[in-house]
């Protein structure tokens, strides 16, 4: 059996409003294994972006248990926060949350920089993963120079430069059309080929369709739903 | 690490040229401020001092008039005047006015200064030839004159000089040199009437028949209490008058020096204060300028913390910058100041020194600046949640 890179139990999360305490995350209990793709799939409001915010260390649940590559997060301060987040968790967001103002390259580099990666083996790191999704003769130009298509890649090639222990998508495709979508979801599955963990979170089923496993998540509570192709 | 920091400073530094330029315009005119008028005033200040000093630093006059029964001071009481210590030594300044032949013709009332070796050794005037009164020739009463180079060319003209006689009344008298006096000094205003004889001051007192000398100048050494040694040689004036009122007058121009620089120092003080106003006006411009920054990069600070930024290094990152925004003004400043400094120096005819005090609290201050206005911009930064600043898209 495959070891289990992220394991929460009894993972509860809510907000003091007022007088009455909203549960936004009910007791959740789900495993993900080395090398799995799973998709949470949920409508708006079901705790998706709460449970990613959880899984990618930005926030701490209120209660339960979270363990991440072996290491427990709780009672960790932002420090310790930042560097699971850059060892261990690999971003990638519906907007692509490139820095404009630096090029492709150096958006790559960043994780690297933060991660004290000695400045020769940072560039050719960055020239591997650019040239691994297809952008390397696009090293010199700035994000809004590129189609969106090509700006998830540079973002998805960032999210993966750490070699991350699990690959976090917030709605991937969301700002793209079909056939981009379609295109990233195949740098996913390729990715997942080669050994990646990866955890996808949408509302959209049939982009959910594209892991291997997908869970539903529905006013807080997680649901396995039914295997998808393998 | 640090390099790609600075490097991430210095690109949003540039991105925004005018924005920053503007923001860092406060702490280049404070600066500007700060080295052109103090370095200006230092000029000033050297300038006067110099001109004092030719005057006679190391110098006190003094003028005995005395009491009607004791006009002016006797061997004695030079004696215990020398025994202050600090003072080096003195030179008699008496003069009298006598008919004088040379050559088979004669001048009338010419001024006869009376000086002794020490005169020789103080005053920066300038032997053109022959030698000085040495201390043997008032020892002894030597018959021996030095004469102005406008007598000696209008009593000689074309003639050689040096062994030339000269009767001053009625006694002859050999020049053993030819010596100009320093203009420019204070002593010579008070004590010197133009084109003059000098002859040891035992001789003038011996025609004019004094006994006492009246008025002198006491070299003092410098590097000691000028203050304590002036009060101590007004101490022993007294002694020698009875401690009678109005017998004496001393002028020491090193007190008046001393005034100078402590007006110097205030002057110093009063500028740093006014300059440090524009200084503090233009870091509290940066930390606004910051505080604008650190909000619109709100997203910028989100994903780089989500892709692991520690708070210390976002914190960094901002802090570098306001650093470099306000160096940067610092640098200008200094540069800018320089040049104001070197014409307004021009303008004013006084000597260009770059103080480097001047540099030094330029520079420093323009980066205690930068630290302190941008530490509550920075730590804002660094504690943004990076959920907060995720959503914000």
């Amino acid at each position: 059996m495959a070891r289990a890179l992220l394991e929460m139990r009894d993972i509860v999360k809510s907000y003091q409003v007022g007088d009455e305490e909203q549960i936004i995350l009910d007791h959740i209990d789900f495993t993900v294994d080395e090398n799995q793709f799973v998709s949470v799939l949920g409508p708006s409001g079901s705790g998706k972006s709460t449970l990613m915010n959880i899984i990618g260390c930005l926030d701490m649940a209120t209660g339960g248990e979270y363990c991440l590559a072996g290491q427990l997060i709780e009672d960790m301060d932002q420090t310790e926060l930042a560097r699971i987040r850059n060892k261990e968790i690999g971003f990638v967001f519906q907007s692509f949350q490139l820095l404009n103002r630096l090029s492709v390259l150096e958006n790559v580099e960043l994780p690297l920089i933060y991660a004290h990666t000695p400045t020769h083996e940072r560039r050719q790191k960055a020239l591997e993963i650019i040239d691994r999704v297809g952008l390397s003769h696009r090293i010199d130009y700035f994000p809004n120079q590129l189609s969106g298509g090509q700006q998830q890649r540079v973002a998805i090639a960032r999210a993966v430069i750490t070699q991350p222990s699990i690959l976090l998508a917030d709605e991937p495709t969301g700002a793209l059309d079909q056939a981009t979508g379609r295109a990233v979801l195949d740098l996913f599955k390729e990715l997942h080929r080669e050994g990646r963990t990866i955890i996808m979170i949408t509302h959209d089923a049939s982009i959910a369709s594209a892991a291997q496993r997908i869970v539903k998540l529905l006013d807080g509570r997680l649901y396995e739903g039914e295997a998808a192709n393998a | 690490m640090l390099k790609e920091i600075f490097k991430m400073s210095w690109h949003n530094i540039t991105q925004n040229k005018i924005r920053s330029f503007l923001t860092i315009l406060g702490i280049l005119i404070g600066v500007t401020a700060i080295i052109t008028l103090i370095t200006i005033v230092q000029g000033a200040i050297d300038e006067i001092q110099a001109k004092m000093d030719s005057l006679g630093s190391g110098t006190v006059m003094v003028q005995a008039y005395g009491t009607p029964l004791k006009s002016g001071l006797s061997d004695n009481d030079i004696e215990s005047l020398l025994s202050i210590n600090g003072v080096l030594g003195f030179s008699p300044t008496i003069s009298t006015t006598i008919d004088v032949w040379h050559d088979g013709t004669i001048s009338e009332d010419v001024t006869i200064d009376g000086k002794n070796e020490e005169y020789f050794k103080r005053n920066i005037g300038e032997m053109i030839m022959g030698r000085d009164i040495t201390h043997y020739d008032t020892e002894t009463d030597n018959r021996v004159c030095i004469i102005d180079p406008d007598l000696a060319k209008e009593w000689f003209p074309g003639e050689m000089v040096l062994g030339k006689k000269i009767m001053i009344g009625g006694v002859s008298y050999e020049v053993i040199g030819v010596y100009k006096p320093d203009s420019s000094s204070l002593t010579y205003a008070y004590s010197s009437s133009g084109d003059s004889i000098i002859i040891p001051y035992t001789n003038v007192m011996l025609i004019s028949g004094m006994s006492n000398i009246s008025a002198l100048d006491l070299y003092i050494d410098t590097d000691s209490d000028t203050e304590r040694i002036g009060d101590e040689i007004e101490q022993k004036l007294d002694e020698a008058f009875n401690y009678k009122d109005n017998t004496y007058s001393v002028i020491q121009l090193d007190t008046l020096i001393d005034m100078i620089k402590d007006m110097q120092k205030m002057m110093e003080y009063l500028l740093i204060g006014i300059a440090s106003i524009s200084i503090v006006v233009g870091g509290i411009g940066i930390m606004n300028m910051m505080l604008v920054s650190v909000s619109e990069r709100t997203m910028e600070i989100g994903l780089r913390k989500a892709l692991g930024a520690t708070p210390f290094m976002i914190q960094l990152q901002f802090l570098a910058e306001s650093v470099a925004l306000s160096l940067m003004g610092g640098l200008i400043g200094l540069i800018l100041g320089t040049i104001l400094s070197i014409l307004g120096c021009w303008a004013i005819g006084v000597p260009f020194a770059l103080s480097p005090t001047a540099i030094i609290l330029g520079v420093g201050s323009s980066a205690l600046a930068g630290i302190v206005f941008g530490f509550t911009p920075a730590r804002k930064a660094s504690l943004l949640n990076p959920i907060d600043a995720l959503r914000r898209i």
